[in-house]
């Protein structure tokens, strides 16, 4: 009901940039990044002549005016235009529609600003990408292999996020999967397919799980930042994959690559016709309903949504939190767990280095874009390989693949941004006074 | 005898040093942002960030400082971002944090793809500081080292003094703390928040720098390899004290250099588990750091990570 | 610009500020003389705090314009505040815990710009407030303070900044009689001294004491001026209220004899891990409604924390209709028939963002009928949520609609009705009126005592000594986690309860009506 009005003002209203930072420590650059970006801050609009502006970047009234604490008005006067932003008493649905086009939209002129500074035609670039991910069969049999594990993946987390358990590990559950599954398939060759496969599932699933368990337990005793510790475990997992694929387990006739022996075929996961796409996308559409039914309509799903809201309620009412964190873990790392299973059997058919591509990281982007709602995590992870396929597609014409991880950065960023755009109201506001330069009229969102 | 194992011990050290100065810069940058309220994981994009555009501006210009200020520049530039976002339109940090960790380590790849396996053309190199550096053992290893490095040693006293003994670092500290307080005292929450984002920026693009221009001298992708998220778990376990995450950096860099050193030594233990020892080392390190401080959150500034509303 | 009154230090003309949805202050006009007391009075939600947080310069106006010794001035920032000379105290202290007083007090300062010698601040903060006769420890940190210190600090550091008009917001409510007392003598040394101060409240006696001048608020409107001399307490509250108030609770019905809760020499720990409760004993009968008095932080919150499982007992024991609960997890509390209120009801009684729905079932998700196995029954959840809102009368537009939505008494009424659909056999009710009109706050009441009437034991923990008078059938009173005393209906005395508040005094107390010989340290 108080929400105040804050104003903004934007880089050119606002005089000598002279943080306090800036005078008391800073290196000289610091003010004028504050200005680059528009100089955010809050600040008073100008009225009259005996107004009182302390200037948004500014930070300190005597900054600006140079006047003490004596009179009523320190500063002088700053005119022109201010940006306001205000927090819209409801949240426009209009905005939270448009969002996500306005963002994609502003990601890819983000993007292409990139390339053009660095060289390349956006529009050719970005032709090639949509012709490599959607414009053929081959295209998109591949954009489909490429979302499925990154569907999993993103249904693991985003169960986790419903907690806000940043599980930021599924890289390298994904590894521990893929290692686990690769481990029964090498031992034991000869297993009928049914049985072999059904024991692959289960160890990659386990696998994960466990991996998740080792952050999950010191976040429910004591509270340690689960961020930094499934994080460190993603390097400890690459590594393990690597000491395997490198050491051990290397194919003697594998001319010295990073790989095991292939599979026997009943470790093979069975394909749709004779493409690359194979049972894991059944695995993450199944996962994908399982778990949106469970947050819905179950009682665990019910306190996972109430912890995730209000720890503090759910504490009151009586909910058991640290056992959730375990449980909440163990359920996202073994989904995690199954796409590096799904990698190695559907796949690869031998455990390899760089098994997973940063899907894991992929994930996290996927799942907050999709606002973790499972119905949206499948048409986002549809996109998100595309936007893979497509890096890997523009590859060959001497464009870095890292374009793709780039506009996801960018697409995360600007969404927020949106979003942002639906809870707050932003207005140029004319403040009268002398002099008033006009300021640039849309909010800089970044500059990419 | 007794000299070479003295030698070794030395050259440890002495590497621990370089080896923890990029962690030491991205830590004091973070501690910097975190005291005035603002949780910034982007720390191992903007890392980077930093250290690409330092090496490619340093292949261009055949300047240093021209590196380095680059880095510093990009590397604010990032921090600005997660400031709009998180300051001004009150995103979730660590999501905006998150985005701009994947977006930074894009950017740096695709920036750097032409100058990998491009030699530079200058680099940080050890000078000696007169005087100091003939104090034994601990002059070989802290004064036989580089600008940068120096210039951190003086960075965490400054830091210190700024937290502790100063007006600004005061109301900083005061704007993570209880924003509502220093709101109604006339102090801008929004402006300190960005300022001290920002200049947290810009020293862990300075720490990116130190990777590809002084410590490896070279561009290689994601260099960083989580030292950004390692300087994240040492400013809670420096308890957001500057002269603690020094000690901290040092010890990660002593953990690294060592895993080197085993390996050149031809131990039997594989590469690849030594290399897994920095990690394994922090998460040991932050349970420990968690659960001695359990319950009482010593240290941490209590509004961190809560974006700042006006009732 | 001058104005005509040459009196007046702060004026406040057609002063008008719109929230979405609310206009807090419609063209209120406000006058405050040189050297004087002026009591700012209205009922919660009058506009009062808004209308100073506009002069302290934390909001700003919409219209209206304001004059500070006749010359025109737009408060753009509590700094331009301060420079014209106004400083307020918030009813939540501004300070930052973990700095020292002195700290606290140069916080914000223009000078010295750069380097900081505390040394030299200490030692005239010393000296500022002695001049006062408000001790502090300038070295001492704020965590370390109890609330009354903390308030001194408050107004030492307005001081400190040369204001000489002090807006004070509901100042007494954290402090005992005496204390507040104390403070009254503090505000008249600083109007002698030439000093004007703005006291905001909703207390009539108090306005009684000490105020000079009084201003009534309601709705948002300045609805008159008036001096001390011509205003009586009637005429200011049906000034305040805008109606006669009264009306009456219904009836006491005898106590019945079982005792249900029974806790005995409890101690436990407080979020700072020093000891917060130290050898607690009370018992609490069914039908009975237990008081609990006491200045805020003296071991209230704790109290209902391990009574209701949230927080563990370092030692003795509690007991509910002969059941040991003590460390039993909150579920298993829950489970014996402990219903909680608590002080946070948003916070922790609720999830803002969830439903009206999802909230009603936040305890009863477990069992029949809304559970149905590993599900929850959706049908049967809104049936339960559309007979709650529907019983109690709660204002909701719709039941899926995300709690926060609720006004504060629609959404504590809700919570109430919650915690009595379970049929508990102990109530634990925290500040349950608290922020709420009067018209919330009379149902609440009422929701009470109609459960007290049918048998449930209720505590009650309240800073309102006149919704304990109203309500409670014994006061204990808590000072620094013990019970100084525990008073019956009969023996209440003001007096007495402000002494125990204060730390100062005990008195005979007495157990359950229907258990004699009782154990109190």
């Amino acid at each position: 009901m108080t929400e105040d009005a804050r104003k903004v003002t934007t880089g050119t209203a606002a005089p000598t940039g002279a943080t306090r930072a800036a005078e008391a420590e800073g290196p000289t650059g610091a003010a004028g990044a504050a200005g680059a970006v528009g100089g955010i801050g809050e600040v008073r609009a100008a009225g009259g002549t005996e107004e009182a502006g302390a200037a948004g970047s500014t930070g300190e009234a005597r900054a600006a005016g140079g006047a003490g604490a004596g009179g009523a008005a320190p500063g002088r006067a700053l005119a022109g235009w201010s940006i306001k932003v205000e927090k819209r008493p409801e949240i426009s649905p209009f905005w939270m529609a448009m969002a996500p086009v306005i963002s994609v939209a502003m990601a890819l002129v983000c993007g292409g600003i990139f390339l053009r500074l660095t060289g390349y035609d956006p529009f050719e670039v970005y032709r090639l990408m949509f012709k490599g991910a959607f414009g053929s069969r081959y295209g998109l049999v591949e954009t489909v292999v490429k979302a499925t594990p990154i569907l999993l993946a993103t249904i693991g987390v985003s169960v986790a996020f419903r907690m806000l358990l940043w599980n930021i590990g599924a890289e390298g559950q994904i590894y521990m999967g893929a290692f686990a599954a690769s481990w029964v398939a090498l031992s034991h060759p000869g297993w009928p397919p049914f049985v072999l496969l059904t024991a692959m599932f289960i160890a990659g699933a386990v696998a994960g799980a466990l991996w998740a368990l080792l952050p999950a337990l010191p976040r429910a005793i004591w509270g340690v930042n689960e961020i930094i510790t499934t994080l460190m475990l993603n390097y400890v997992a690459i590594y393990w994959v690597d000491y395997l694929v490198y050491g051990p387990w290397k194919d003697p006739k594998g001319f010295n690559f990073p790989l095991t022996p292939q599979f026997s075929n009943a470790a093979w996961l069975p394909c749709l016709g004779n493409t690359r796409i194979h049972l894991g996308l059944v695995f993450g559409l199944v996962a994908a309903v399982a778990v949106s039914v469970m947050l819905s309509r179950t009682r665990w799903g019910y306190e996972i949504r109430v912890i995730g809201e209000n720890p503090a309620a759910a504490r009151y009412a009586g909910m058991n939190i640290p056992r959730n964190v375990v449980l909440v873990m163990l359920l996202s790392g073994a989904i995690a767990g199954i796409a590096g299973m799904g990698e190695v059997a559907g796949i690869t058919h031998r455990l390899q280095h760089g098994i997973s591509p940063g899907y894991g990281y992929t994930a996290i982007i996927v799942a907050w874009l999709a606002k973790l709602n499972p119905a949206g995590i499948v048409v986002t992870s549809f996109l998100f390989g595309g936007l893979l396929v497509a890096g890997y597609a523009v590859q060959i014409f001497g464009i870095p693949a890292d374009i793709a991880t780039m506009l996801q950065g960018s697409l995360l960023f600007f969404v927020l941004g949106g979003e942002a755009l639906a809870r707050y109201r932003v207005k140029l506001v004319r403040a009268g006074g002398p002099a008033g330069r006009a300021a640039s009229v849309t909010p800089r969102l970044g500059t990419g | 005898m007794e000299q070479t194992a003295m030698a070794f011990v030395t050259s440890v050290l002495a590497a621990a040093v370089a080896a923890g100065t990029p962690i030491l810069y991205a830590a004091l940058g973070e501690v910097v942002t975190e005291r005035s309220g603002v949780l910034n994981l982007s720390l191992e994009g903007t890392m980077l960030v930093g250290a690409v555009s330092g090496f490619l501006v340093t292949v261009r210009t055949g300047s240093l400082a021209a590196g380095v200020v680059a880095a510093a520049v990009a590397g604010g530039l990032i921090a600005a971002l997660h400031a709009f976002l998180t300051v001004t339109l009150k995103v979730n940090q660590v999501v905006s944090g998150l985005s701009l960790t994947l977006f930074g380590t894009g950017v740096s790849g695709y920036l750097g793809k032409p100058v990998i396996g491009v030699p530079t053309p200058v680099s940080f190199k050890p000078v000696v500081v007169p005087g100091l550096a003939r104090i034994p053992v601990l002059g070989d290893v802290l004064f036989n080292q580089d600008i940068l490095v120096y210039a951190s040693y003086v960075l965490v006293v400054a830091l210190w003094f700024f937290f502790y003994r100063t007006r600004p670092g005061l109301h900083m500290q005061s704007v993570g703390e209880s924003p509502e307080t220093a709101d109604a005292l006339g102090i801008n929450v929004f402006a300190t928040r960005y300022a001290y984002t920002i200049i947290g920026g810009m020293l862990t693009g300075i720490g990116g720098s130190y990777l590809s221009l002084a410590y490896a001298p070279s561009w290689i992708e994601y260099m960083t390899a989580g030292r950004g998220w390692i300087a994240i778990a040492l400013v809670i376990f420096a308890v957001w004290n500057p002269l603690r995450a020094m000690l901290g950096a040092y010890l990660f860099g002593g953990i690294d250099a060592l895993g080197f050193r085993i390996q050149v030594l031809g131990a039997i233990i594989p590469s690849f588990f030594l290399k897994m020892m920095p990690y394994i080392f922090t998460i040991a390190v932050l349970i420990f750091a968690t659960a001695r401080s359990r319950n009482y959150r010593i240290g941490a500034p209590a509004a961190l990570g809560v974006p700042y509303e006006r009732e | 610009m001058l104005s005509g009154d040459a009196a007046c230090v702060v004026e406040m003309r057609d002063v008008t500020k719109r929230f979405p949805g609310v206009l807090a202050n419609d063209r209120i006009t406000f006058r405050v003389h040189a050297g004087e007391v002026h009591a700012l009075l209205g009922e919660n939600g009058a506009g009062k705090s808004t209308l100073m947080n506009i002069l302290a310069g934390l909001y700003r106006p919409d219209a209206g314009e304001i004059l500070v010794k006749g010359r025109r001035v737009q408060l753009g920032s509590p700094r331009h505040a301060i420079a014209a000379g106004i400083g307020m105290v918030h009813q939540h202290f501004r300070l930052v815990q973990t700095f020292t007083v002195a700290q606290n007090i140069t916080l914000g300062m223009p000078q010295p710009r750069f380097v900081l010698n505390m040394r030299a601040i200490e030692d005239e903060i010393a000296r500022l407030s002695s001049t006062y006769g408000l001790r502090v420890d300038p070295r001492a940190k704020i965590w370390q303070l109890s609330v009354g210190e903390q308030q001194r600090v408050e107004i030492v550091k307005m001081l400190y900044r040369g204001a000489n008009i002090l807006i004070l917001d509901e100042p007494t409510a954290v402090l005992t009689p005496q204390e507040a007392r104390d403070l009254f003598a503090t505000l008249n040394r600083m109007k002698q001294a030439g000093r004007s101060i703005i006291f905001i409240t909703h207390k009539l006696d108090e306005v009684m004491e000490v105020a000079d001048r009084v201003t009534v608020l309601r709705d948002g409107r300045a609805i008159t001026t008036l001096d001390r001399k011509d205003a009586t307490p009637k005429l200011l509250a049906n000034l305040m209220v805008g109606r006669e108030i009264g009306g009456t609770m219904p009836g006491k019905k005898e106590a019945c004899s079982e005792c249900v809760l029974r806790i005995s020499g409890v101690s436990a720990l407080g979020d700072r891990g020093t000891l917060a409760l130290r050898g607690v004993s009370l018992e609490v009968a069914a039908g009975e409604v237990l008081g609990i008095a006491g200045v805020a932080g003296n071991g209230q919150r704790e109290l209902a924390e391990v009574i209701t499982g949230l927080r563990r007992v370092q030692e003795g024991c509690i007991m509910l209709r002969g059941a040991d609960i003590t460390n039993r997890t909150p579920l298993e509390v829950i489970r014996c028939g402990v219903g909680h209120i608590p002080e946070d009801r948003l916070g922790t009684g609720m999830v803002p963002n969830l439903s009206v729905v999802d909230n009603v079932i936040l305890k009863s998700y477990r069992s029949r009928p809304v559970a149905k196995g590993p599900f929850i029954h959706a049908r049967a959840a809104r049936e339960r949520a559309a007979d709650l809102v529907q019983r109690f009368q709660v204002k909701a537009a719709g039941l899926d609609r995300p709690i926060r939505l609720l006004s504060g008494g629609n959404s504590q009424k809700l919570l109430l009705a919650r915690e009595i659909s379970a049929n508990p056999s102990l109530l634990v009710a925290v500040h349950p009126t608290r922020g709420l009109d009067i018209g919330a706050t009379e149902a609440i009441h009422r929701m009470l005592i109609e459960q007290r009437n049918r048998g449930v034991a209720i505590l009650l923990i309240s800073e309102d000594l006149e919704e304990l008078a109203a309500l409670a059938d014994r006061v204990a009173v808590l000072f620094a986690g013990r019970v100084m005393g525990v008073l019956r209906r009969d023996e209440w005395d003001i007096e007495r309860i402000g002494l125990m508040m204060a730390g100062s005094a005990t008195a005979d107390t007495t157990g359950c009506s229907a258990d004699k010989g009782d154990r109190v340290s």
